[in-house]
C-alpha cells in the first residue's frame, strides 16, 4: 500500500483505536471476574460473605488518656516516633461551661497528658466535662480513600478491613486529601501512604490489635459483631452508640460510646 | 485556640500541586483560542490560531512533570496508566493527557502540514532529514488535499473542545469530589476551574503574542489582540459571577463548615484570596479591559491596557490555583483550626523547582516555532514541483 497521506491517517487511527481496545481488555475481563463473584462496588472488592464482621468500640469515658495505645501501635507496627506520624492519637476535649470547646494532642498524646503544663493549662476556665478522645482508622465501610485511590493500591479486603500495599502505592496521597479523619500519613522513608490496619497481622491470627491489647482500662474494645459473647457486642449491648462525621455517609466500624457532641 | 488532627501538620500537596493545575489551565484555555478559529471561524484569530496551538502543545507537554515529581515512588508513575482504578478521578490523568497529546499532535501536523513539506523540499543536510522525519513520508499536496486537510482539522479542532473542557473540568472534579474537605467540595469546582482555565489561556495568549512579536520585531495585530480582550472580559465576567457565587452561597447557608471557612478566607488567605484572586486578578483587569474597549484611546495605549490586563489576569488564576491547593489543606479537617504552609526556596518541591517548571514550556515553545514557525509566510507550492519530487522520492 502506497503511504499516501489519507492512508497513513488511516493507519494512525485504526493503529489508535485498536490499541485503546486492546489495552481495556485486561480491565474488561477483570470487571467481569469481579461481577461473577461478588458485590461490585465502587469501594474496592466487598464480597457478600465475609469471614469477619470486625468492629472497634471506643468507650471514651474509660479512656484516662495515658497514652500506652500509641507506645504500643507505634512499637507494634514501626509508626515513626515523630509526632506528625501516627496510626492512633489521644485527643483531649475540655468543654467549659459557656459551651466552648478546647481540644489539645500534645505529642499526638503519646506520652499521656499528665505534665504540669497540661494540668495547668485550663485552670482559669470554668470547666463543665472533660474527656479524652481516641483516635484511629474507622475501616469505613463506604471508604473514601479507596474510591480515590488511582491505581487502586489501598482496597477493603473480604474482611471490611481497609489495606494499603506498600509494593503498588505511588505516593500520590489523594487518599490523605479524601480521608475526613486524618487517619493517614505519609510515611516519610518509605514515600507511600501508611495507615492503621486494626494490626491486620494480629487480629488473622486470633489477636486483638495492639492498642487494644495494651489499653489498661478496657476503653478499646475488638471483635466480630455477630459474635454475641464478642467484647465488642457485649459493649454496645443496651448502649447508644455514635461515629464520626456520620453526615459524611461513610458507615465508619468505629463506635464510640459516651460520645459528646462537640466530638468530631 | 488552634488544633490540627496530629497527622495535618505537614501539607501534603505542595507547590507542585499547585502549577499543575495552573498549567493544565493554560493548555485548554491557548487551545480553546485556536478552536475559536479553526471550528467556530472567528476570523479575527487567525493570527493567533496557529500560534495558540503551538502554546498549547508547550504547556500540554510539561503538565506531566509536577506531578510526576510530587509522586513519593515517582518510579511507580506509569501504574496509573496500567492498572488504573477508574472510581478514582485522578486515574484519568493519564488517559485523557494522552489523548489530548495525540489529537493536538495529529491538529498541529495537518496545520503545519504544507509547511513541513515545504521545508523538507527546500532545507538542506540535517534540517532537510527533520523535516522529511516530520512529514511522515507524506509529501502530497494539492488543492484536493488541502481541503481534506481542513476538514480533518476542523474534526479534530471539533473534538478538541470537550476534551480540553474535560481536561480541565476533571482537574476541578479532583479537588470537587473531595467531601472530606468542605473548601474543596463543590460540585461549581470543575466549572470554577474551566472558566478560569479559559481566563487564563486567553490572557496567556495576549502577553506571549505581544512579547514574542516584539522580539521577533514586527507589528503587532492589534484587530486580533482586541478581539481576544473581548472574549477575555466575557469570561473574566463569567468567572467572577461564579467564583463569587461559590463563597457568597456558603455564607448565606452558613452550613457548620462556614465558620472555619470564614476564618480562612478572612485570617488565613485573605491576601491572595480577596488582594490578588479578586481584586487584582479579576476585578482590576475587568475595568482596565472595558476601558480599552468602551473609551476612545490611542491604539498603542489600549495595546499596553489589554497587556497589563493579562498580566494581571495570570497573577490571578495563579492566586486562585494556590488559594484552592494550599488553602483547601489549610483548614483542618478537626474544623478547629489551620496547619500553615511556606514553600522552600530550594529542594525538590521548592520554588526554584517551580520557576524552572514554569519555564519549561517556554524553551518547547521556542523549539517547536524554530522548527515551525507559526508566522511565516511561506509561498504556495507549485503542484507540479510536488508532484515530480514524488516521483523523485519513489526512484
Amino acid at each position: 500500500m502506497e503511504l499516501t497521506r489519507r492512508n497513513f491517517i488511516k493507519l494512525g487511527m485504526g493503529g489508535l483505536v485498536g490499541g485503546l481496545v486492546l489495552s481495556s481488555v485486561p480491565n474488561a475481563i477483570k470487571l467481569f471476574a469481579q461481577t461473577g463473584t461478588g458485590k461490585l462496588s465502587q469501594y474496592g472488592d466487598v464480597t457478600i460473605n465475609p469471614a469477619h464482621y470486625w468492629r472497634f468500640v471506643v468507650d471514651i469515658r474509660k479512656c484516662i488518656g495515658c497514652g500506652s495505645c500509641l507506645r504500643a501501635c507505634k512499637a507494634e507496627n514501626n509508626v515513626p516516633l515523630q509526632p506528625e506520624y501516627n496510626r492512633t492519637w489521644v485527643e483531649r476535649y475540655v468543654v467549659d461551661q459557656a459551651e466552648n470547646v478546647y481540644v489539645d494532642s500534645p505529642n499526638a498524646g503519646y506520652d499521656g497528658f499528665k505534665s504540669e503544663y497540661m494540668n495547668l493549662k485550663y485552670r482559669d476556665l470554668d470547666i463543665r466535662t472533660t474527656f479524652f478522645v481516641p483516635k484511629l482508622c474507622n475501616h469505613c465501610d463506604k471508604p473514601p480513600c479507596v474510591a480515590v485511590c488511582p491505581v487502586g493500591a489501598t482496597y477493603q479486603n473480604s474482611e471490611g478491613v481497609i489495606l494499603v500495599n506498600r509494593n503498588a502505592c505511588i505516593g500520590c496521597r489523594y487518599c490523605v486529601q479524601a480521608c475526613p479523619y486524618g487517619a493517614r500519613y505519609f510515611h516519610p522513608t518509605l514515600k507511600i501512604v501508611d495507615k492503621c490496619t486494626w494490626c491486620y497481622h494480629r487480629i488473622s491470627n486470633g489477636l486483638v490489635p495492639a492498642c487494644v491489647e495494651t489499653c489498661p482500662t478496657g476503653a478499646r474494645m475488638f471483635g466480630d459483631i455477630r459474635d454475641p459473647n464478642s467484647s465488642v457486642s457485649r459493649a454496645i449491648q443496651g448502649e447508644a452508640t455514635g461515629i464520626l462525621k456520620p453526615e459524611l455517609g461513610n458507615q465508619n466500624k468505629v463506635y464510640y460510646l459516651g460520645m459528646d457532641k462537640g466530638v468530631k | 485556640m488552634n488544633f490540627i488532627y496530629p497527622n495535618e501538620a505537614t501539607i501534603q500537596w505542595d507547590l507542585l500541586i499547585v502549577i499543575y493545575p495552573f498549567i493544565t489551565g493554560l493548555v485548554a484555555g491557548a487551545f480553546i483560542v485556536s478552536s475559536l478559529y479553526h471550528v467556530f471561524g472567528l476570523k479575527q484569530f487567525k493570527p493567533v490560531a496557529r500560534f495558540s496551538l503551538v502554546t498549547a502543545l508547550a504547556f500540554l507537554l510539561v503538565a506531566p512533570i509536577p506531578l510526576t515529581i510530587h509522586l513519593g515512588r515517582p518510579e511507580r508513575a506509569l501504574e496509573m496508566f496500567l492498572r488504573p482504578n477508574f472510581t478514582s478521578a485522578m486515574s484519568g490523568f493519564g488517559y485523557i493527557w494522552f489523548i489530548y497529546l495525540l489529537l493536538m499532535l495529529g491538529e498541529i501536523w495537518l496545520v503545519f502540514r504544507e509547511d513541513i513539506v515545504h521545508y523538507a523540499q527546500t532545507a538542506q543536510g540535517l534540517k532537510k532529514k527533520v523535516y522529511s522525519l516530520l512529514s511522515l513520508g507524506v509529501y502530497e499536496v494539492s488543492e484536493k488535499t488541502r481541503a481534506t486537510d481542513h476538514r480533518l482539522i476542523k474534526i479534530l479542532a471539533f473534538i478538541g473542545v470537550p476534551v480540553a473542557c474535560g481536561l480541565h473540568g476533571y482537574v476541578g472534579f479532583i479537588f470537587g469530589a473531595i467531601k472530606a474537605n468542605p473548601w474543596w467540595s463543590t460540585p461549581l469546582m470543575p466549572i470554577i476551574f474551566l472558566v478560569s482555565a479559559i481566563v487564563s489561556g486567553v490572557a496567556l495568549l495576549i502577553v506571549l503574542y505581544v512579547v514574542v512579536s516584539k522580539i521577533r520585531g514586527v507589528e503587532v495585530d492589534r484587530d486580533c489582540v482586541h478581539a481576544m480582550a473581548l472574549w477575555l472580559g466575557g469570561f473574566l465576567s463569567l468567572a467572577v459571577v461564579i467564583e463569587g457565587l461559590e463563597v457568597f452561597s456558603r455564607l448565606y447557608e452558613s452550613e457548620t463548615s462556614w465558620e472555619i471557612i470564614r476564618q480562612l478566607i478572612t485570617q488565613q488567605i485573605q491576601t491572595s484570596y480577596w488582594v490578588i484572586q479578586f481584586g487584582f486578578g479579576m476585578l482590576l483587569p475587568l475595568v482596565v479591559l472595558a476601558a480599552s474597549v468602551l473609551l476612545k484611546l490611542e491604539k498603542k495605549l489600549r495595546l499596553s491596557l489589554q497587556f497589563l490586563a493579562g498580566i494581571a489576569i495570570l497573577v490571578g488564576v495563579f492566586a486562585m490555583r494556590w488559594n484552592v491547593v494550599i488553602g483547601g489543606q489549610l483548614v483542618s479537617k478537626s474544623e478547629r483550626g489551620f496547619s500553615s504552609f511556606s514553600p522552600p526556596f530550594f529542594g525538590q518541591d521548592g520554588i526554584l523547582t517551580a520557576i524552572i517548571i514554569l519555564a519549561l514550556p517556554f524553551i518547547f515553545f521556542a523549539l517547536i516555532t524554530y522548527f515551525i514557525p507559526p508566522w511565516d509566510k511561506r509561498k504556495p507550492l507549485a503542484e507540479q514541483r510536488v508532484l515530480d519530487y514524488q516521483k523523485i522520492s519513489l526512484g
